[in-house]
């Protein structure tokens, strides 16, 4: 098993952790937790594959990257400022009981 | 695969796993911050020092920060004592285990992936630089514009509107720890 | 002769190396690098506390500490030995954990505030040749992990489950992570003019010599601009007066460390402090030149000698500065930095750019301090036009 390969399995592992937290948590910010840890096993994938493809010097993957992790911040943000409003509106984070349209 | 290395990966993992099973919100919180340094360490590990740090300073140091302030305002600091999880969890479970399965196959499985193993690159900040500002600078504007139109969405979604109040923008900067306290109370009064 | 006085603890390292075997060299090079860390500044730690205390008694027209010398003798030593008997006190003092607390986050709180702390001093340029490492994006680094000290300001609010500790730390997050910004701001015009995000690069910039005087940034406008802006923004950072409304004992009891005692409280202010000396560490790499001297003819005083001169003259700046100024209150603390702080950063910004690109001459002088000073009266006055002062009345007592 090359290091590539141990590097995917990593983040491989990351994202199903992720992934399982996110479709399975009551909360709402833990939903959002799980996006993050998706996001950077994502990130890490894009490290791995820069640092052991053909072209390092090229840094594509590093400045992917790099505003990968821009979107991630001003996501969260924009998530997290949800989930405070719909919590003012509704008095629950709980995403069972968020399941109307009707505001 | 060196000790230290070996010992970063079972504790991002391990605290990657508690962070999305934990009952509490904020120990939750505190594992995730945990989670975020140890993949900071396997960047550094694969000798993107520039992203490690970034790393640390966003997730750490601001996207961490963000989640307990969140946790805080919606008044969810302490244990539930119901069930934490959604209805439906069984097939969330079973098709997360089934991703996993299929990008561990695929990598394993992977002619191309066997045999990625390269010499160190040597960069410099230098050349991040360069590569910025003269190939990247389109990228780079637009995500200046995105950022702040996150950061001004944010602020108006999250903006508290009560009737009759002085709508003037600093008070709300105000508001958080008052927020925080008078939901950390509320919650309080409620659970009792 | 100076140049060995200025390069002995190299040469005292690389000798030292010479003993140990070849297998083992890199652990403890890297061993004797950091160990003086963590014997200095806590050293450092402990005489500045008692010059602090000294100090603002002394403003505060009274004596502070005089007493203590050595123990168990008679020699006073103007009570320069009263950190013994405060650190022995805080050591034996009794460990009280509140009963409702979350006892392992409690537990970790001051291990995580110091942490990140001792690990910013690895980047700061002591001397010539001595920095214990010398990472490509230093200044990068030393904001990240002054980054995740807001952690442990958290973990010890919540953690204790008290409300004036939770209020405490929700303030001194909002202004943290309020005043990170212009401090950030007003560093990254010292690294576009130098090019680099090296600390020991940045030092080498300043190392010229116009006339006799060097080239530090804090003689040019903008470096000027940046350094009080850096200076006001580490006050901040340090939670030290006039922005310690967080922990300040009128206010909020001891805001978020309310609930520490003995060790753990020693360890909170052990790394408050250690966590202002990074910071002006910081600012003298950045603005003052770090180990260089002020003067041509004085460059023949070893360069260790410069940092720590420079670095005591700044930590009695914030002691004066703490003893003369009043508390800022929290909306006030909140408009200061969203409103002046950062606009005036970006306009340093800007200046730097312009004094970059103005060539060598002497209208660049002109251009960027009338820029600087036209933005700082219109911010103040903008700021200040909101506060209704009206001529100062007395009124005695009847």
């Amino acid at each position: 098993m090359s290091p590539l390969q141990g590097c995917l399995l990593f983040s491989a592992l990351l994202f199903a952790t992720g992934f399982a937290g996110a479709v399975t948590r009551r909360h709402a910010i833990l939903v959002l937790v799980g996006i993050e840890l998706m996001l950077n096993a994502a990130n890490l994938n894009l490290i791995a594959f820069w640092r052991f493809g053909p072209h390092p010097e090229a840094l594509t993957g590093f400045i992917f990257v790099l505003f990968s992790m821009a979107l991630a911040a001003a996501e969260a943000a924009v998530g997290l400022a949800l989930v405070i409003a719909i919590y003012r509106h509704k008095r629950t984070s709980n995403l069972d009981e968020v399941k109307e349209l009707k505001g | 695969m060196s000790t230290p290395l070996l010992i970063t990966l079972v504790v991002t993992l391990l605290a990657a796993g508690t962070a999305m099973c934990l009952r509490n919100l904020v120990h939750s919180a505190l594992m995730l911050a945990i989670c975020f340094s140890g993949i900071a360490a396997v960047y550094l590990q694969l000798n993107a020092e520039f992203v490690g740090f970034t790393e640390i300073l966003v997730y750490v140091g601001a996207i961490a920060i963000l989640i307990v302030i969140a946790v805080l305002l919606t008044s969810s600091g302490e244990t539930p004592e119901k069930s934490v999880l959604t209805s439906g969890w069984f097939a969330g479970a079973v098709v997360s285990v089934l991703v996993f399965t299929a990008l561990g196959w695929a990598v394993l499985h992977s002619h191309v992936l066997a045999s990625g193993n390269a010499p160190a690159p040597h960069i410099t900040v230098k050349d991040v630089g360069d590569v910025l500002m003269t190939q990247y600078v389109l990228p780079l504007e637009i995500i200046a514009l995105m950022l702040t139109a996150a950061m001004i969405g944010a602020v108006i979604i999250a903006y508290k509107e009560e009737p009759g109040t002085d709508t003037k923008p600093q008070t709300s900067t105000k508001e958080i720890p008052a927020a925080s306290v008078s939901a950390y109370v509320a919650g309080k009064e409620g659970a009792q | 002769m100076f140049d060995q006085l200025d390069q002995i603890f190299v040469t005292l390292k690389h000798q030292l190396m010479g003993f140990i075997p070849g297998a083992w060299q890199p652990l403890v090079s890297a061993i004797l690098s950091i160990a003086l860390i963590p014997v200095v500044f806590p050293a450092l730690f402990s005489i500045v506390t008692v010059i602090e205390r000294k100090g603002i008694g002394r403003i505060q027209n009274r004596y502070g500490p005089n007493r203590v010398g050595i123990p168990f003798t008679k020699i006073r030593l103007a009570g320069f030995g009263q950190f013994l008997p405060d650190g022995l006190k805080m050591l034996t003092k009794e460990d009280i954990v509140p009963r409702a607390a979350d006892k392992l986050v409690h537990f970790l709180a001051p291990v995580v505030m110091l942490v990140p702390v001792l690990l910013a001093y690895s980047v700061l340029p002591f001397g010539r040749n001595m920095t214990v490492s010398d990472f490509d994006a230093g200044v990068l680094f030393f904001f990240a992990v002054g980054g995740a000290v807001e952690i442990s300001v958290f973990m010890a609010g919540w953690s204790s489950r008290n409300k004036y500790s939770l209020l405490g730390a929700m303030r001194a997050i909002a202004q943290m992570i309020s005043y990170e910004i212009p401090l950030i701001l007003s560093a990254v015009t010292v690294v576009m003019i130098v090019g680099s995000l090296n600390l020991s690069a940045i030092v080498q910039h300043q190392n010229q010599y116009t006339f006799g005087i060097a080239h530090w940034f804090v003689f040019t406008p903008w470096g000027f601009a940046g350094f009080l802006l850096f200076l006001v923004a580490s006050l901040a950072e340090s939670n030290r007066t006039p922005f310690d409304l967080p922990e300040a004992e009128s206010e909020i009891i001891a805001g978020y460390f309310t609930e520490y005692s003995g060790f753990k409280f020693a360890l909170f202010f052990l790394g408050e402090y250690l966590g202002m000396f990074a910071i002006d560490g910081l600012g003298i790499t950045l603005f003052l030149g770090g180990w260089t001297a002020p003067f041509s003819f004085l460059t023949w005083i070893p360069s260790y000698v410069w940092f720590f001169g420079k670095l005591m003259a700044l930590v009695c700046l914030f002691i004066w500065i703490r003893a003369t100024l009043p508390r800022l209150r929290m909306d006030q603390l909140m408009n200061f930095a969203w409103k002046f702080m950062l606009p005036l950063a970006l306009i340093n910004i800007v200046v730097a750019g312009i004094w970059h690109f103005m060539g060598q001459d002497w209208q660049r002088w002109l251009v960027c301090s009338a820029i600087l000073a036209g933005a700082y009266v219109v911010l103040g006055s903008a700021l200040m036009k909101k506060q209704n002062l009206g001529k100062r009345t007395y009124r005695f007592a009847e």
